[in-house]
């Protein structure tokens, strides 16, 4: 009896792999992919086609070319294509999706080291560039083909003129129905609040995501609008624009959030803090991307004031 | 009801198909004494022991045979009566290589003459010290310090509280659990002896709610002795642990680098009471000791074996492997050693023979994705994922910063990673040079003291 394999202990693991919880966050995003097909027709489908597949051949052909090891059956790819799209105005032409997925997988994630090693979220840095590059066909939001959809300037819009003075709170009524489900205007996949808490729950419930960043998040951003506009501006703020989709989705990229749980507490009340400064303070009616990039800026900062004391150390005196 | 009995982090390892469902309903039962046993002279952490016999002796069954070495050293003993064959050195479960005294076994079981105290209940702490460390008892968790060492408290400090780990919470292993339910009157009444000679008015035995049977009996038991308590534990990998189990039974928390006695504890296995309860009222030195034999085995058990019996002739009573099995573990499958060959003798920190199949293979690492699993497992409140990178970047210095050598190996980390990141390798590898650094730093400083 000889011959058995020697390794070092540990010898049992549990079944999670990488793989694994990229295909599961695929799965939790799936609702509101579907739902942006739904609301916004079948260019949508083609752009999270093209978004997917470009950003995996992207994946592909640079690890190719530098002889690293082909990591595409992580699926993380797939996942970056699947949040860029769902970033993308609906009527944004093909070449818009393969811009972005050249951005978010080579100058991104790849330059940087791969998956696991991008300081900034992949999908949002594309967005961001794409945003500020072709700043007319990013911003021109269509509205949803849905009968009864709610045309005119997109929610957003509407309460930032609110927020500047232009217009009165009192002449804003939104139908919560509408913006559950999404009918009004935004960017494919952001709109359809219900699919995307759908698949933010899956994720918690599941524990690929921790649930300290979407909720400090979102109860930053409430909080901060109930005291600068009221509690129905503050409600209207956390349905509307990109703010769900990052919040379950983005902020809690692993790579670019915190990894400890006081770490992301920190990282998600950045986040709100954030958005709520763009959003009442600036020319932007939306400020979701840009408040989670910073924050993945400052992330390892945090990591490094939060770094857990070992399990019995004394706090330092003096 | 559990919420103060816990300590942070933790995971739950699956057991797979052959796990301890399998085993806790199977009694102890006696494994024959093979023809020949190989008895290493270290079984445990400190000195070895000095060898007391030669080659062509003929010794009894619990006869000395090694003498300890030291303050930090057991004694070791005869696991049978024959002859001695040689003293040669053995590859061992940890790999190392081992000397070791070789007896063919006569068969007769001749006992030499045993001594048992004639005063149990007014040993003093010396006297208990000494009859311990005659009969070279070790902790039989698995990490086989000598017990002799760890129940004399250090000047200035005392023992308020005994701690009797039964939490048992590798997977697989029973031995614990079956020893526990068949023997809780003398478990009990070790306790009982240790508190006496010691003067400890608190003694609490921790023990993981999956068994539920034990605790019961345990607490029946235990009805009759002032200051004894039974505490059910979660079921949370790893409970077992020293300071884990500290601070889920009391609250207390053992200060990085110091040792129970820093709290008033002291910490001791089921096991190991046992044996000292033999040793008190029997006379009988440590020569035999539970394993459970587990996973693809075609009849899986609890035994009592002698020390020195290879693993081989347990598999053997076991009615042998199933061929799917790709590794052979001593100890548990979290914290256990991989064995190269089923000829290795099991010794005193034997808990357990594991043979695993295709789950606990090799799996090829990827990058971390920094989930923060590892962070969460951690029962120390480490950051294994950057302990690993450094140490990997050779900055042991900055890995030390970040509390490396507090990590116990527990496994946890690597258990939980999902990109299956080797992290407690590295943490163990980094702790071994650290470790290895600074005993050259100090003796370094120590020869150049001398010459001046």
């Amino acid at each position: 009896m000889s011959n058995f394999a020697v390794t070092s202990s540990p010898h049992l693991r549990k079944n999670a792999t990488t793989q694994r919880i990229m295909m599961e966050v695929c799965l939790a995003l799936a609702p509101a992919g579907i739902a942006g097909i739904i609301l916004f027709g079948f260019n949508a489908a083609l752009l999270i086609a093209i978004c997917v597949a470009s950003c995996v051949l992207c994946e592909f052909v640079w690890q190719k070319a530098n002889k690293q090891q082909v990591t595409v059956s992580d699926w993380s790819a797939v996942v970056t294509g699947l949040l860029l799209a769902y970033n993308l105005p609906s009527n944004a032409p093909w070449w818009i999706a393969v811009v972005g997925s050249v951005i978010a997988i080579i100058l991104v994630k790849q330059m940087f080291g791969g998956i696991g090693s991008n300081f900034m979220n992949p999908a949002l840095t594309a967005r961001a560039f794409l945003f500020i590059s072709w700043s007319t066909i990013m911003a021109s939001y269509p509205a949803s083909i849905v009968p009864d959809a709610v045309t005119g300037a997109t929610p957003l819009n509407a309460l930032k003129n609110v927020l500047a003075g232009t217009a009165a709170m009192d002449g804003l009524k939104f139908d919560y129905v509408d913006l559950l489900i999404g009918s009004h205007g935004g960017v494919l996949g952001e709109t359809c609040a219900i699919a995307i808490i759908l698949g933010g729950l899956y994720l918690i419930i599941r524990g690929i995501v921790d649930w300290r960043i979407p909720l400090s998040f979102m109860a930053t951003v409430f909080v901060c609008f109930l005291f600068k506009g009221g509690a129905e501006m503050a409600l209207y703020q956390l349905l509307s624009g990109g703010l769900l989709l990052g919040a379950f989705f983005m902020a809690t990229d692993y790579a670019t959030s915190p990894i400890t749980g006081i770490g992301r507490v920190i990282f998600g009340i950045g986040c709100g803090f954030f958005l709520f400064l763009i959003r009442v303070f600036t020319d932007s009616a939306e400020g979701c991307s840009f408040a989670i990039l910073f924050m993945n800026v400052m992330t390892p900062m945090i990591d490094r004031f939060t770094m857990p004391r070992p399990f019995g150390e004394v706090k330092k005196h003096g | 009801m559990f919420g103060k009995k816990m300590f942070p982090g933790g995971v739950h390892p699956r057991e797979g198909v052959n796990g301890k469902a399998v085993n806790s309903g199977n009694p102890i039962r006696e494994l024959p004494a093979p023809k020949r046993v190989i008895i290493p002279l270290s079984q445990h952490i400190g000195a070895p022991a000095a060898a007391l016999v030669k080659k062509g002796d003929t010794v009894l069954m619990g006869q000395k045979i090694g003498e300890p070495c030291g303050f930090v050293s057991a004694a070791v003993h005869a696991s049978v009566s024959g002859k001695v064959v040689s003293i040669e050195n053995v590859l061992v479960a940890s790999g190392a290589s081992v000397p070791a005294v070789v007896i063919e076994n006569d068969f007769q079981d001749s006992w030499c003459a045993l001594s048992p105290s004639d005063h149990p209940e007014t040993l003093t702490a010396a006297e208990l010290q000494e009859i311990i460390r005659e009969a070279g008892i070790v902790g039989l968790g698995g990490a086989t310090f000598p017990t002799s060492v760890k129940l004399t408290a250090p000047e200035g400090k005392s023992f308020e509280m005994l701690i009797i780990n039964g939490a048992e919470c590798e997977p697989y292993l029973t031995a614990d659990h079956r020893l526990m339910l068949e023997k809780a009157a003398d478990i009990v009444d070790g306790i009982h002896l240790i508190m006496l000679a010691l003067d400890i008015p608190k003694a609490i035995i921790g023990v993981e709610n999956n068994k539920k049977d034990a605790i019961a009996v345990l607490k029946a038991a235990a009805e009759s002795v002032e200051g004894v308590t039974v505490c059910a534990l979660p079921v949370m990998y790893p409970q077992g642990g020293e300071k884990q189990l500290i601070y889920a039974t009391t609250r207390r928390k053992v200060p990085t680098g110091g040792l129970p006695v820093d709290v008033g504890c002291v910490v001791c296995n089921v096991g190991t009471i046992y044996a000292v309860q033999q040793a008190i009222r029997e006379g009988k030195p440590l020569i035999q000791r539970v394993v459970t034999m587990g996973g693809l085995v075609n009849n899986p058990g609890n035994f009592m074996f002698r020390i020195g019996t290879t693993v081989e002739s347990l598999i053997e009573a076991c009615g042998g492997l199933s061929p799917d099995v790709v590794k052979l573990i001593s100890g548990g499958p979290m914290m256990g050693a991989a064995l190269p060959d089923a000829a290795v003798p099991m010794t005193k920190g034997t808990s357990g023979i594991l043979a695993l199949g295709k789950e606990a293979a090799e799996m090829p690492e990827s990058p971390c994705i920094n989930c923060g699993r590892c962070v969460k497992a951690c029962p120390m409140r480490l950051v294994p994922t950057k302990l690993d990178l450094l140490v990997r970047g050779g900055n042991y210095e900055d890995a030390e910063k970040c509390g490396v050598l507090n990590c116990m190996e527990c496994g946890a980390c690597t258990f939980a990673c999902p990109a299956k990141r080797l992290l407690t390798q590295s943490c163990r590898t980094g702790k071994r040079i650290i470790n290895a650094n600074k005993k050259a730093a100090a003796q370094k400083a120590a020869a150049e003291a001398t010459k001046e």
